[in-house]
């Protein structure tokens, strides 16, 4: 029988922290035989752990790692279709695939996320707008259910049960694997054109008279900035670079760049009030002109933050949290608005706040974007008050309308939950039908109430 | 090095060894118990490497097998450069204390199939006078010790062998490694207490392979078990008798 490990983990805003029995199976059968013999009350699985919150924590009970399920199963040169495990991460798919003209079809902020953390998060990126979450470019995938048996799921095989795994939260299974579609590119670059806004109003008209030109597009908000100036930003609009552009002997390579390391927690001072405000002010000021036309490589366009390593870490020990919610069109300037000035009259500001506009929803049960706009900000913990101030925060983004994100919170009630969420219900009726005995469960889908307690 | 097998290839240092190897362009031969474990390494590998893998079902107890499966292994590649044994059972060795199968398995495991495909595999270098053999022992059978000298004893009398191996073969151009692993991060050591210093497979197997180049005879792998061992080693029988370890 497999072995535990008991550790104190957390998500990646270090908060909360939670001792789990964290179990490494290395084959299909280590699974089947962990859930056939019942030692723990219920398992979550875990990616890389990039998730902010207690999305992939299951406190005194077990977690799965799925480290060594990372496998490329199958790639269609022809049609750049993807088959691979779901522990595969996304750098080892761009390391792999994109020298030979391929790239994600979607990508968060970070690329050390796992493929089964994409899929069970519903993942959106920079191009939401056009090509939606990442579980779009999903054609099937097979998960491992409580009973051990392996079912294959897709928009038309068991197509209930592949909406409620995808933005499920790891909850209807383990997902063993996927097949996905890659996109063709021509180079491993971005041409990007930066525009100034004004203020939020600015912003939004941008986003407005941009978006169809665009592929990626997001906006860095410096969220001190008030009155006429709230939510001046600065907006990154990208498209694939044609090889043609690219000054490189070989377009679809990047040069290997040193990598930083956050080697300990920060004392929490270091990123108080002023340094936060210098870092939002010098961000915006660094770009005087606004820049058209500029070729990055897409680890700077896509992944800023990775080149720190355990950037997370210059948060404290106490961590932090990100908040990041989603306003429908009809509200969304009021939500913004209301929520930045929250923000900046609560003094507890944010190191990066990030605004973009999103299309359509996909039709994950528990899938976070929809329509309109959605602004992330990450916000350090520094005194118990924090989580009073969140609930605030989701008060108001419920009565905009609007819906915050599970990869992220690790402080919401089942009330807003439900609300925000209104195919909840439907998502427990099938995961009742799948795992009525709640053998998946996690800190976080206790705490919602996504999963009755069950011990 | 072009072709190079590797036995017990599920393994966690046998399997970082063979994504290294595909690394540096060689094509590989995976034998073990698992087919479909195997075949999905060997997937992976040709996928991200490009190298041409095969598997090959291979049963350590089989001696009988061991001409056979050698034979078509060489069928398959042509001409094998290199071979890796990297299978073994730790056993239990409170049961193989009282059940002799327990330790019959873990003698013959360990030690008795080894010997009975290396000789095939030593034949075969010898004549073709080039290639290397690559056994993975472990420090355990540097001195024995309560907790586990029966899977010791075997690894011990397996690297007994290898020293005569190295010795009959040198003049052959075929070089012996024989590895000791420490602790390594892999499915034995995971979530086992009392583990201290506990290495990536991958760094092991980069540290092997350069041993390989250089033709290395015995190597510890993190270098500094040779260290600790050595400590242990010249430790004086009348005290050592007398530890718990
Ligand atoms: C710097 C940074 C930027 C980010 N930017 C974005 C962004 O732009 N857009 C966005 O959408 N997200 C973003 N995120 C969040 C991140 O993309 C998600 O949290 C993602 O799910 C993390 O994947 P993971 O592999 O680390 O999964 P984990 O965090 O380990 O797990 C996430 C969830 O997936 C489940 N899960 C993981 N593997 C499996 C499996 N095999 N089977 C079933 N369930 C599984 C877990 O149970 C858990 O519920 C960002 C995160 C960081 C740190």
């Amino acid at each position: 029988m497999l072995k535990q490990k008991e550790s104190l983990i957390a998500g990646w805003g270090n908060h909360p922290a939670e001792v789990c029995h964290v179990y490494r199976p290395d084959r299909v059968r280590d699974i089947t035989e962990l859930l056939a013999a019942g030692g723990e009350h219920n398992y979550i699985s875990r990616g890389l752990g990039r998730s902010y919150g207690d999305t992939a924590l299951n406190a005194g009970s077990g977690v799965l790692l799925h480290t060594q399920f990372a496998r490329f199963l199958h790639f269609d040169e022809e049609q750049g279709i993807l088959e691979c495990e779901a522990g595969v991460s996304f750098e080892e798919i761009i390391e792999h695939f994109l020298p030979r003209g391929w790239f994600l079809p979607v990508t968060p902020g970070t690329k050390f996320i796992t493929v089964g953390g994409a899929i069970a998060n519903d993942v959106h990126g920079k191009n939401h707008h056009v090509d939606g979450t990442f579980s779009e470019h999903v054609l099937d995938l097979k998960l491992l259910l409580a009973s051990g048996r392996i079912v294959h799921c897709s928009r038309e095989e068991n197509a209930d049960l592949f909406y409620a795994t995808i933005g499920g939260v790891g909850l209807t299974g383990v997902i063993l694997s996927a097949r996905f579609k890659l996109i063709p590119v021509e180079s491993a670059y971005i041409e990007v054109d930066y525009i100034k806004a004004r203020n939020l109003d600015h912003a939004f008209e941008l986003f407005a008279k941009t978006n169809d030109q665009y592929q990626y597009s997001v906006a860095w908000i410096d969220c001190l900035s008030k009155g006429d100036r709230l939510g001046r930003s600065v907006l990154m609009l990208g498209n694939h670079a044609p090889a043609s552009k690219v000054k490189q002997a070989d377009p679809l390579r990047i040069k290997k760049k040193p990598k930083l390391n956050v080697p300990f927690n920060f004392p929490s001072f270091v990123l108080n009030q002023l340094s936060i405000r210098a870092f939002n002010f010098g961000y915006y000021n660094v770009l005087n002109k606004n820049a058209v036309g500029k070729i990055v490589d897409y680890d700077t366009f896509f992944y800023p933050l990775d080149s720190i390593h355990n950037w997370n870490r210059a948060y404290g020990k106490k961590g932090f949290v990100q908040y990041q919610a989603v306003f429908p069109p009809e509200t969304s300037r009021q939500g913004l608005t209301e929520m930045l000035k929250r923000l900046s009259e609560s003094g507890r500001s944010s190191f990066l706040a990030v605004l973009k506009s999103s299309g359509e929803q996909s039709k994950g049960l528990l899938s976070f974007p929809f329509k309109g706009y959605t602004l992330a900000l990450d916000i350090p913990v520094h005194d118990d008050g924090l989580f009073p101030f969140l609930r605030e925060l989701d008060e108001m983004v419920m009565a905009h309308g609007g819906r915050i994100y599970l990869a992220k919170d690790s402080e919401a009630d089942p009330a807003t939950f439900a609300q925000m969420y209104p195919t909840l219900g439907k998502f427990q009726q099938i995961k009742a039908s799948v795992d009525p005995n709640n053998v998946f469960s996690s800190s976080q889908a206790r705490r919602l109430g996504i999963v009755e307690e069950s011990r | 090095m072009k072709n190079v097998l590797i036995l017990g290839a599920t393994s966690g240092i046998a399997k970082a060894l063979a994504y290294y190897f595909a690394e540096q362009e060689h094509n590989l031969l995976l034998a073990g118990r698992d087919l479909e474990e195997l075949q999905l390494i060997a997937q992976d590998i040709n996928i991200r490497h490009g190298v041409e893998v095969t598997v090959h079902k291979f049963d350590a107890l089989d001696y009988d097998g061991h001409a056979d499966f050698f034979t078509t292994c060489l069928e398959a590649a042509g001409e094998l450069d290199g071979l890796v044994l990297a299978y073994g059972y730790l056993g239990d060795q409170k049961r193989a204390e009282n059940e002799f199968a327990e330790a019959r398995r873990v003698i013959e495991t360990n030690y008795l199939s080894a010997v009975s495909v290396l000789n095939i595999a030593a034949n075969y270098f010898e004549t073709r006078k080039d290639g290397f053999l690559c056994v993975l022992s472990s420090v355990a059978g540097d001195r024995g010790r309560q907790s586990n000298f029966m899977y010791g004893s075997a690894k011990g009398g397996l690297s007994l062998y290898l020293q005569g191996l190295r010795n009959r073969l040198s003049k052959s151009n075929v070089s012996v490694l024989t590895v000791k692993p420490g602790f390594v991060d892999t499915k034995m050591t995971f979530g086992q207490p009392g583990m201290f210093l506990v290495a990536q497979p991958e760094a092991v197997a980069k540290a092997i392979y350069k041993m390989i180049l250089k033709k290395k005879d015995v190597a510890y792998t993190p270098f500094f078990w040779r260290y600790i061992m050595l400590i242990i080693k010249s430790v004086p029988e009348r005290i050592f008798k007398r530890l718990s370890l």
